[in-house]
């Protein structure tokens, strides 16, 4: 957990796009290169950091949990989960798919699902997420990601 | 013959729900057992339900161990961080408690203390894959081996009901995965709903690898309806067992509730895949005898 507390953000980016992007950016050898270059350096890393903080922060009201499971959620951040849930949605879902916490706001599972299932995804939400590393908070997920940190977040069973 | 050992065996198994008293005594645990202890398997010790301060869980089971019932002791993520959570595992079953229940929690929010911080360090699934982890490898989550290994029974809870409903039977696959050998389920009030998750549970195969335990509860008063339906997350009455209660005299609501509890018991026991029944009845230990009676499920006398 971080200052800001979780509250369940609505996606700003449509889950066609979302997907579309995460072929474009799949780690590969320029990725991988880019990455470290970017991470030798403290100032780029710093500025290329704040950049998908506004990006991402914007988009899905990221919070930088440095370890991003959007790729397999529909594209909706869990860590705005009132519970942070990696492995969600909780019992408590209200029948309208409203947030236990906070009934005014849509339930980021709920719609994890519902936008992963509308294209073929739904699957996705069977992987184990493995607990968060709580060290990660505050870095660049694109960063682990492409140097293949990210590598072990969830189980495909 | 213990919990484990009834629904190895193919039995019909009956639970039932405590909640911990908000002080320093044993008293009314062993008065909620004795009421429970010749009708039931296992008693569920609740872990600070609702967010409230209660005598701790593992305390409560030991209590009710003494009373002369088997525990299953509740386990939230709500107050206790990884490092927590495994060290009163190894506590918990080193004092021989063998069943343990594992949930999320309810937001501090809802609770006596709505400032707490809420910690949610793990997460249900996680916490499951934890404690499997623990019993089957020997090794605690940062992969240091531990010994002896603590033997338990894993249990899990579902919501067949709340959205997304098409993916609650996968959530449950979910569960199993990660280590869940039995599960109770929220307040069944609507029977048809329930059908339909449990042959999505049983097109998964899941009723084969884990126990189903649906939940019922007996409503004591029209008061106590709509705090469950208002208050309880995730709980949902459908509006035909509100004009049932409500067309009775006020003195005739628990009575009714109570049959229709048994009813609904009977309905659940005719569900290819359901192993048993959970009792909702904390705080309202007296009406189980009436609910198993009314479902023609008699007094367990074994062990006694």
């Amino acid at each position: 957990m971080t200052a800001a507390s979780p509250i369940p953000t609505h996606p700003r980016l449509g889950i066609r796009m979302a997907y579309r992007l995460q072929r474009l950016l799949r780690p590969n050898a320029g990725y991988r290169r880019l990455s470290a270059g970017i991470e030798a350096a403290g100032p780029a890393r710093r500025l290329f950091t704040g950049g998908e903080r506004a990006v991402k922060g914007t988009l899905f009201g990221c919070r930088m949990c440095g370890q991003c499971a959007l790729p397999v959620t529909g594209y909706v951040c869990p860590m705005g989960c009132p519970k942070e849930l990696r492995n969600g949605p909780c019992g408590g879902v209200g029948s309208d798919g409203s947030c236990e916490v906070y009934p005014e706001l849509r339930c980021v599972w709920v719609e994890a699902y519902e936008r992963a299932a509308s294209q073929g995804r739904a699957a996705d939400l069977r992987l184990l997420h493995r607990p968060a590393d709580n060290r990660r908070w505050g870095q660049s997920s694109w960063l682990n990601y492409w140097q293949g940190r990210d590598d072990d977040l969830w189980i495909r069973s | 013959m213990s919990l484990r050992e009834r629904l190895a065996a193919g039995g019909f198994a009956v639970t039932a729900e405590i909640s911990p008293p908000r002080g320093a005594g044993a008293e009314s645990i062993t008065r909620a057992v004795t009421l429970l202890r010749d009708w039931v398997d296992a008693v569920n010790v609740t872990d600070n339900q609702g967010a409230n301060v209660r005598l701790a869980s593992w305390a409560g089971s030991l209590i009710a161990m003494a009373a002369g019932v088997e525990p299953v002791m509740q386990m939230t993520c709500r107050d206790r961080n990884r490092i927590a959570l495994q060290s009163d595992l190894l506590g918990a079953a080193a004092l021989g408690i063998r069943n343990v229940l594992v949930m999320t929690g309810d937001h501090p929010k809802f609770g006596d203390h709505p400032g707490a911080k809420p910690v949610f360090d793990l997460d249900s699934v996680q916490l499951l894959w934890t404690l499997r982890g623990m019993r089957d490898d020997g090794i605690l989550l940062s992969g240091r081996s531990l010994r002896p290994p603590p033997d338990c029974f894993l249990g899990a809870v579902e919501n067949p009901f709340a959205p997304p409903v098409p993916f609650r039977a996968g959530r449950l696959a979910k569960k199993v995965e990660a280590g869940a050998q039995f599960v109770q389920t929220q307040f069944v009030f609507d029977v048809p709903a329930f059908r339909e998750w449990m042959a999505q549970v049983r097109d998964l195969g899941l009723h084969e690898k884990c126990y189903i335990l649906a939940g019922v509860g007996a409503v004591r008063s029209l008061r106590a309806l709509e705090y469950i339906r208002d208050k309880v997350p995730g709980v949902y009455v459908p509006d035909e067992v509100h004009r049932r209660l409500r067309a009775v005299p006020p003195d005739q609501v628990a009575a009714e509730g109570t049959r229709l509890a048994a009813q609904t018991v009977r309905q659940l026991r005719e569900i290819d895949g359901v192993a048993g029944v959970h009792l909702l009845v904390a705080g309202n230990e007296q009406a189980a005898a009436g609910i198993l009676d009314g479902a023609g499920i008699g007094i367990k006398h074994d062990g006694h």
